[in-house]
């Protein structure tokens, strides 16, 4: 009995150490100016949603929003086309020097990729390609495609062989055979992994903010205009930046359990 | 699988490596020369920047953020992990908010950082409130570094060590049940349990967990930059302001060359140790 | 329809010889069973069949055609995988129709033969099923559906009732061998458990370390096995070995062994002098080897050991000097330990093997 109470506490002081931080911000961002201000008020006695709207529209988040959202479609655009057939080989063939390559690959992701966005934007200044989007893409998916090879190897290594081989025996080639029969059941995983990936570019600001001046990724605006913009617009950015992150991590959850290897039997 | 010999599995690679090669490769390359090229000076930038010592400054709260904040995140995540690993009822509930902070970027838990600790944040409203001060404290700001530097290490430790936590945690529930049934029939008791059986067995994702954790460490940015600019210089906070607001990349890149420095030295370990698991395993 | 011809085939997985030089001819219509430990080839040997692996060298031929270089689609061939691989994401009615699908079949004609083969493999309830809701032995049925429903050239089985429990392989052994002798399909069967092997196969073809040892009919293989290796493998408990010297003994040939002598028939006799050996390995196998109660002229001589009663027959295990030498007996009959036994060894049925090639003096 006195064991039950006290897992209960320990939980309830957990679940409050990670909650209040993103509880209160979000109630930060929805607090009227004249409360926020007021220093006899702790918590506000109405919400409002003007700092929000302001963020996006005069102070140009709406449009920072949409740049993330392009720049990380792209990435994992890209990262999925060329890393899908990586992942493919890795898993199904058997060849020379196949663990030098997954070796490399997972040293890859330990490469600290806030340092190519100084020589990187150099080259792009020579080839047009500073402060474009396109340019923010490229270099978030030298940060994705590792992480899109190992996962993806890792979800199609899930689904047997043997299924792709019966249909390479009853009529397909392996190409249509991947298609029509791991596609289908790789799908969900590959979907999860994705939004993850995705999260990934969405997140990042050092690159992004090194690469761009007026595209601006949202992390990499909140880095310039909001900072100097009064509290509760910071809190309005940080709010739109998390949210949507969390949301999507909330759907996928079971997913990204089984695909850290955490099993919740 | 098939074997497959000769050049048609190298085919399916050609896309990945050339892209790693121009966006990975050839960045570290540049940042290489970037760092020691200068137009007077032989070995350049990297030897004037090292002489001004202010990225010894920058080398020095980096690695002092990083030696609390890591084995913090260890320990934390390990006793996360262990609690979580009891399955009691609703623990399903209590792991998903432990896991929020992993779709978070540190732009966002520096900003909820400063809803809590800013002039006009919660925790000045409250201690106003409750008239233990009159004034409100402040956390940042120039001559407040201490302060700001402990905000910045919970605010670190508060982000990382779920990710920590859920290699623990996967690591934990690959501990074979038999090995510690057999311990309960030989009578250990829940403390001897942990230091010789899931300890040992844990230690290769704990090693994995530090040696990740460490090198990412050393990228710290978004955190310090927003809540204290520069008064807290690390090395990747530095880098950007040389870079975006200095416009000088030879300097920049000399931050960021350190930076690549320390990453090589610890996925070097990281190999070694590894590979030692590998042989280790084999002969066992 | 076909024959299959395989002609010097190896396959090397770098340094690995895991075929090194296969020669075998399947007639049209028969079922051939590949049997061998793990390891031997068996299941490389029907990949490069099916194409699923290409071979490093040799030729396969389906009939007339060269079809070495063919994939697996265009082979008309027909594979039942040890784990079924029945795909999860369609029902029962799908996978079996999925070939002819591919092969753009018209909608009648995949409808028909799809009831048609589903009520043949006794499954017409399960059709409109998933995979996750049938048993081992129902998904089984539905990989052998899908495999036969167009009909192939070939029909390969990658060890398809290993997966079974051991009453329902028993059943499925039959059905399968009836399936297939209504069908007339060229089948290859890939096995590792003799029994299979014995009961289904028109022909065996034992495989080791990547070469076929002995291709014959069961009863071949059985009686006259090529040497000890297909000896030992076959046939349970295993054949006893024992070393012997040729001794004369009055005018007749004999094989002694401590505890051990053995009068050899005449035939056997001119095959030893023949060969001009002075030392050999017999094989006995334990169903040979008969108990007569008082008899005099006693051949093995020993303590027993162990005795296995399993109700129909005994299993009778001998201490004769070092050696442990394994007689069955039919019937149930006890026999105390530490009893001294004279055994009585049916002299026609020996095997004789060289000792250091190991090969069979005999046939």
């Amino acid at each position: 009995m006195m064991k039950k109470v006290l897992i209960l506490l320990v939980s309830v002081v957990i679940a409050i150490w990670f909650l209040s931080p993103v509880v209160l911000i979000v109630i930060s961002s929805l607090t009227p100016s004249g409360e926020y201000y007021n220093p006899s008020r702790i918590l506000p006695r109405s919400l409002t949603l003007d700092h929000l709207r302001s963020l996006f529209v005069t102070l140009g988040g709406w449009r920072a929003t949409l740049n993330s959202v392009q720049v990380a479609g792209m990435s994992i655009g890209i990262s999925f086309l060329f890393g899908l057939p990586a992942a493919y080989a890795l898993t199904r063939f058997v060849f020379r020097g196949k663990n030098a390559i997954r070796l490399g690959i997972l040293l890859t992701r330990s490469f600290p990729v806030l340092i190519i966005g100084i020589p990187l934007l150099i080259l792009y200044m020579r080839v047009n390609l500073s402060d474009t989007l396109l340019g923010v893409a490229l270099a978030h998916t030298s940060m994705v495609l590792p992480f899109v090879v190992l996962i993806s190897s890792s979800i199609i290594g899930g689904v047997s062989v043997e299924y792709e081989e019966a249909g390479m025996i009853f009529g397909l080639s392996r190409f249509a055979s991947f298609m029509r029969i791991t596609m289908p059941l790789v799908l969900p995983g590959l979907a999860a992994s994705a939004i993850f990936a995705f999260i990934m570019s969405w997140n990042e600001v050092f690159v992004a903010a090194i690469l761009t001046v007026g595209n601006r990724t949202l992390p990499a605006h909140i880095l310039n205009a909001a900072m100097n913009a009064p509290d509760y617009f910071k809190f309005a950015a940080g709010t739109i930046m998390a949210v949507p992150a969390m949301i999507f991590i909330f759907f996928t959850r079971k997913y990204l359990m089984s695909l850290w290897g955490i099993s919740l039997k | 699988m098939t074997y497959k010999k000769g050049v048609t599995p190298y085919l399916y690679f050609i896309p990945v490596i050339a892209f790693l090669i121009v966006f990975l490769g050839y960045p570290l390359i540049e940042t290489f020369r970037l760092a020691f090229t200068h137009s007077t000076e032989p070995l350049g930038n990297f030897l004037r920047v090292t002489r001004t010592g202010e990225i010894w400054k920058a080398l020095k709260y980096t690695l002092a953020i990083s030696a609390i904040v890591v084995p913090a995140q260890l320990v934390l995540a390990l006793a996360l992990a262990l609690f979580i690993n009891m399955r009691f009822k609703g623990y399903l509930f209590l792991l998903y908010i432990i896991s929020i902070p992993l779709a978070l970027s540190d732009v966002s838990a520096a900003l909820m950082s400063y809803s809590i600790f800013s002039p006009s944040g919660y925790i000045n409203k409250i201690l106003l409130n409750l008239g233990l001060t009159d004034t409100p404290i402040y956390f940042f700001g120039r001559g407040f570094e201490s302060r700001a530097f402990w905000v910045i290490v919970i605010t670190e430790i508060w982000r990382a060590t779920p990710l920590v936590f859920v290699i623990i945690l996967a690591g934990l529930q690959s501990v074979n049940k038999e090995y510690l049934e057999a311990a309960d029939v030989f009578g250990f008791s829940r403390w001897t349990k942990l230091r010789k059986i899931i300890l040992p067995i844990l230690k290769p994702a704990m090693l994995s967990a530090l040696l990740i954790r460490t090198l990412f460490a050393f990228q710290i940015f978004g955190v310090t930059w927003l809540l204290t600019g520069r008064d807290i210089p690390v090395l990747a906070g530095e880098a950007y302001y040389w870079q975006s607001i200095r416009f000088n990349s030879n300097v920049a890149a000399s931050y960021g060359l350190v930076i690549a420095i320390v990453s090589i030295i610890i996925s070097w370990i990281y190999l070694v140790v590894l590979r030692s698991k590998e042989v280790e395993g084999a002969r066992a | 329809m076909a024959e299959v011809s395989i002609q010097e085939v190896k396959k090397y997985f770098g340094n690995v010889k895991a075929l090194n030089g296969i020669d075998l001819k399947i007639e049209d219509g028969k079922f051939v069973v590949l049997l061998g430990p793990s390891g031997c080839g068996k299941t490389t040997l029907l990949r490069c069949m099916s194409g699923l692996e290409k071979v490093t060298e040799g030729k396969i031929l389906f009939g007339e055609k060269d079809v070495t270089n063919y994939a697996p689609k265009d082979r008309n061939v027909s594979m039942v995988f040890q784990s079924y691989a029945v795909w999860p994401h369609m029902k029962v009615y799908d996978n079996i129709a999925y070939p002819m699908k591919i092969k753009k079949f018209d909608r009648q004609e995949i409808e028909k033969r799809t009831l048609d083969t589903a009520k043949l493999l006794g499954i017409s309830e399960l059709l409109d099923r998933y995979p996750v809701q049938l048993s081992g032995g129902q998904r089984q049925r539905v990989a052998v559906a899908r495999a036969i429903v167009l009909e192939p050239a070939v029909l390969m089985m990658d060890e398809p009732l290993s997966n079974l429990d051991a009453l329902l392989r028993v059943l499925m052994r039959s059905e399968l061998k009836k399936l297939q002798e209504r069908l007339g399909t060229t089948t290859v069967y890939v096995t590792h458990d003799q029994v299979e092997a014995m009961t289904m196969g028109d022909l065996i073809a034992v495989m080791r370390e990547g070469v076929i040892q002995q291709y014959g009919k069961p009863e071949d293989i059985y009686h006259k096995p090529a040497n000890k290796f297909i000896a030992g493998f076959i046939g349970s408990p295993q054949m006893n070995f024992i070393d012997v010297q040729i001794k004369r003994k009055e005018g007749k040939m004999c094989l002694v062994a401590p505890g051990v002598e053995v009068e050899c028939t005449p035939e056997i006799a001119k095959k030893i002098e023949s060969g001009k050996h002075d030392r050999l390995i017999m094989g006995i196998r334990p169903e040979n080897i008969h108990h007569i109660a008082g008899k005099e002229s006693t051949t093995i001589e020993g303590k027993v050991y162990f005795t296995e009663r399993l109700g129909a027959e005994t299993i009778v295990h001998l201490k004769v000097g070092d050696m442990r030498i394994i007689s069955k007996i039919a019937g149930d009959e006890i026999f105390e330990e530490e009893k001294t036994m004279n055994m009585y060894v049916d002299t026609t049925k020996i095997r004789l093997f060289d000792p250091e090639s190991e090969r069979s003096i005999l046939d």
